[in-house]
């Protein structure tokens, strides 16, 4: 039988959970209030949390200053792409990591997330001019490839975990019955895995979707996403916050709310593997 | 069929529109989110009505973004950039390597006698212009007239720091949160270190001597750090180890601070009734020196436009860069934006203008500041290097910084005078060795 748990203990952990959350989501909430401040106010030494002149002045700027949908097209180009290009090369390494492991197989899996531990700032140079003599700076197709390769570790990382709580059997069996290596990884692993390289796919989109270094370092004018939309109104001299504000929250809006939509998958991949 | 007609009209006109632009010439303009460069982008209309074949991108970043950005490009000769917003700090150090095309054929009508000497000779290499200036500044003492009446003085015409000592003890009523002195803490090169190396200048002292030696052994930097520290310290606001110019601009706006000393460009920023609270109570004078000196700091920064060596449309970077520091500008800003906004301290002739000394009452200030900047002589000592609130070497940047967090640790409580400046010589002595000085 179950154990009983009391009302009493029910409560206090839920409000617990509802503390810790708020807490967690204050800064964002403190971004979307201060976006409908003015500058002054947002600045302010006792600043107000809900009781201030709510304007509307701060998004008019922002919206007369850039072009919000190029950076949002951009964004959503770069994020996608990235991630697709990366899980059509992440899945067949991953099902060869988790089915037909080598002797160097762990090696291999820690020598590639090791790549993440580099700074980025280390490669910017070597990658800045490789990106100048192929042409690829400032165009989407070039920051495509350099995120596909910045994320690679963690998807097939992400995706050899979930591979392996896959019995082998059940894809042997397909062998016997006759099909071929691509169809078996196609029409028998992929479907079962399909919430495994749902999680992957969100959890990917939103790593590329906020990444700046990258995006900000190999971009000028064409294919600058919300990353550089949001830096630029960023300024040395002259009050800025209320602004910043109001481009940020534009920038994570979108991503935002796909997480609130998509948290059932998120929460379900991130603990997947963890629950036996 | 009128369908079918509709679609081909509608596709030929795309297509002209298409090969009309195919003629355009596109440049990109790196630039900062600063009042002056914003205005200028909403003014663009007329550069277009002039020039209907150059396209113009602008590329807006933060500060320390921005100046990354433009070295990795200009250093890699990437070539993504046609324009770029940069300090006097990186033009000399940058025209010495030809990362910049020299600007002294910008035409007639652009007038370049009438750029302020000062500002024109810090972007000067072998007697050739490499980045022509948007606006300019150097610093000043701001201070809050009502509250110095109160406290019984009266601004001396060049004020000492102990005057400033003394008026910052009176005007400081921290039950009402006024505090007598708000000065930048925040470290960096541009932050803290610009404020302390021209107080430093003003006390007498340098960054090196002649041999490169680095100088925070001596006497001045201790003079300088512990009156720093002091006034902080007793008249200071609460969390002044994060404060830059921007915190300080907001405390000053909303009546926080009795004096405020920072670049000159702050005064049309808190003159300003829209912004702020005190816009009526400010009066201006120059930075302090210490008793008997007439070092004012000699800060001087300019946001200038330049050209990098690695642009393929030279000839359109040029006409838009001509376009938007010639006289003409300044003109169209005070007929559209009136002329307070007009971009201030680049051009004698703005200050000669009786309209414009009229409205801004900063104006005559900012002008005998910017005039007693001496970026060749910026200490009473002699000097191997240039620049007045840095030294305009590649390695300050670096530098810069690291002394700036030894002292905003000592504005935060965290090592004292002595420490701080222990700490300050042998880092930078360190670096000095290891960058090859001297050279």
């Amino acid at each position: 039988m179950a154990r009983e748990v009391s009302t009493g203990r029910k409560a206090l952990v839920t409000a617990v959970a509802w503390g810790i959350g708020l807490l967690i989501f204050f800064p964002i909430l403190w971004t979307v209030l201060t976006s409908f401040k003015t500058e002054g106010e947002a600045v302010a030494p006792h600043p107000s949390f809900l009781f201030f002149d709510w304007t509307l002045e701060n998004y008019e700027t922002v919206n007369a200053r850039s072009d919000y949908l190029l950076h949002f097209w951009n964004s959503v180009v770069i994020a996608l792409g990235s991630t697709l290009v990366g899980l059509l090369i992440a899945i067949p390494a991953a099902w060869s990591m988790a089915f037909v492991p080598g002797r160097r197989t762990k090696d291999l899996l820690m020598w590639m997330l090791s790549t993440k531990m580099m700074p980025a700032v280390g490669v910017l140079v070597p990658i800045y001019l490789l990106a100048r003599d192929t042409g690829l700076l400032d165009t989407r197709v070039g920051l495509v490839a350099v995120l596909t390769l910045v994320n690679l570790p963690i998807i097939v990382w992400m995706l050899y975990t979930y591979f392996k709580e896959i019995p082998g059997e059940i894809l042997e069996a397909a062998r016997m019955d006759g099909a071929s290596l691509g169809s078996e990884i196609l029409y028998v692993l992929t479907p079962m895995a399909v919430p495994g390289i749902a999680s992957t796919l969100l959890l990917n989109v939103i790593l590329a979707w906020n990444e700046s270094f990258w995006t900000l370092n190999l971009t000028a004018a064409n294919a600058a996403p919300l990353t550089a939309f949001i830096a630029s109104y960023s300024s040395p001299e002259g009050l800025f916050y209320a602004k910043l504000s109001a481009a940020s929250t534009m920038a994570i809006a979108p991503i935002l709310i796909l997480g609130w939509f998509s948290q059932k998958q998120l929460v379900r991949g991130l603990t997947f593997g963890a629950v036996k | 069929m009128t369908v079918t007609i509709r679609t081909l009209v509608g596709a030929s006109l795309v297509l002209a529109l298409t090969g009309a632009a195919s003629a355009e010439t596109t440049i990109t303009v790196a630039t900062v989110n600063n009042g002056d460069m914003i205005r200028m982008q909403r003014l663009m209309p007329d550069f277009y009505a002039q020039h209907p074949d150059i396209k113009v991108n602008w590329v807006t970043l933060e500060e320390n973004v921005l100046r990354q950005r433009v070295t990795t490009d200009i250093a890699s000769k990437g070539g993504q950039y046609d324009v770029l917003t940069i300090g006097n700090y990186e033009v000399p150090i940058w025209a010495k390597q030809g990362w910049l095309l020299a600007l002294d054929n910008l035409g007639a009508d652009y007038k370049q006698a009438d750029l302020l000497p000062q500002v024109a000779a810090a972007l000067t290499v072998d007697s050739k212009l490499y980045a022509v200036p948007f606006y300019a500044e150097s610093s000043m003492l701001m201070y809050r007239t009502d509250l110095l009446e109160k406290a019984g003085l009266k601004m001396p015409e060049n004020p000492d720091w102990d005057f400033i000592t003394t008026a910052a003890a009176k005007m400081t009523d921290k039950a009402a949160g006024v505090y007598g002195i708000c000065l930048r803490g925040k470290a960096g090169w541009g932050e803290n270190m610009a404020f302390i190396t021209t107080m430093n200048n003003t006390m007498g002292g340098s960054w090196f001597d002649m041999q490169w030696k680095p100088q925070f052994d001596g006497a001045e930097w201790k003079k300088t750090l512990s009156t720093y520290l002091d006034l902080m310290g007793k008249y200071g606001p609460p969390g002044a180890s994060s404060n830059g110019f921007n915190e300080n601009l907001a405390l000053f706006q909303t009546g926080k601070c009795g004096m405020w000393i920072d670049a000159t460009v702050a005064a049309s920023f808190i003159s300003d009734p829209k912004e702020s609270k005190v816009a009526d109570k400010v009066g201006f004078a120059p930075t302090p020196t210490r008793a008997g000196g007439s070092n004012h700091g000699n800060w001087l920064w300019s946001w200038n436009l330049g050209i990098p060596a690695s642009t393929k449309k030279a000839d359109a970077a040029r006409t838009f860069v001509a376009w938007a520091t010639s006289p003409a500008y300044l003109k169209l800003v005070a007929e559209k934006e009136g002329i307070a906004n007009v971009p201030p301290g680049t051009r004698t002739s703005l200050y000669e203008n009786p309209e414009y000394l009229k409205v801004a009452p900063f104006a005559k200030m900012t002008l005998t500041a910017i005039q007693s900047a001496n970026t060749a002589h910026p200490s009473d000592k002699p000097v191997p290097y240039t620049g007045g609130q840095f030294v305009a070497i590649p390695e300050f940047q670096a530098i810069g910084t690291a002394v700036g967090q030894q002292f905003s640790a000592a504005l935060a409580g965290k090592a004292t005078v002595d420490q701080a400046l222990a700490a300050a010589q042998t880092l930078t002595a360190r670096e000095m060795t290891r960058a090859g000085y001297p050279k």
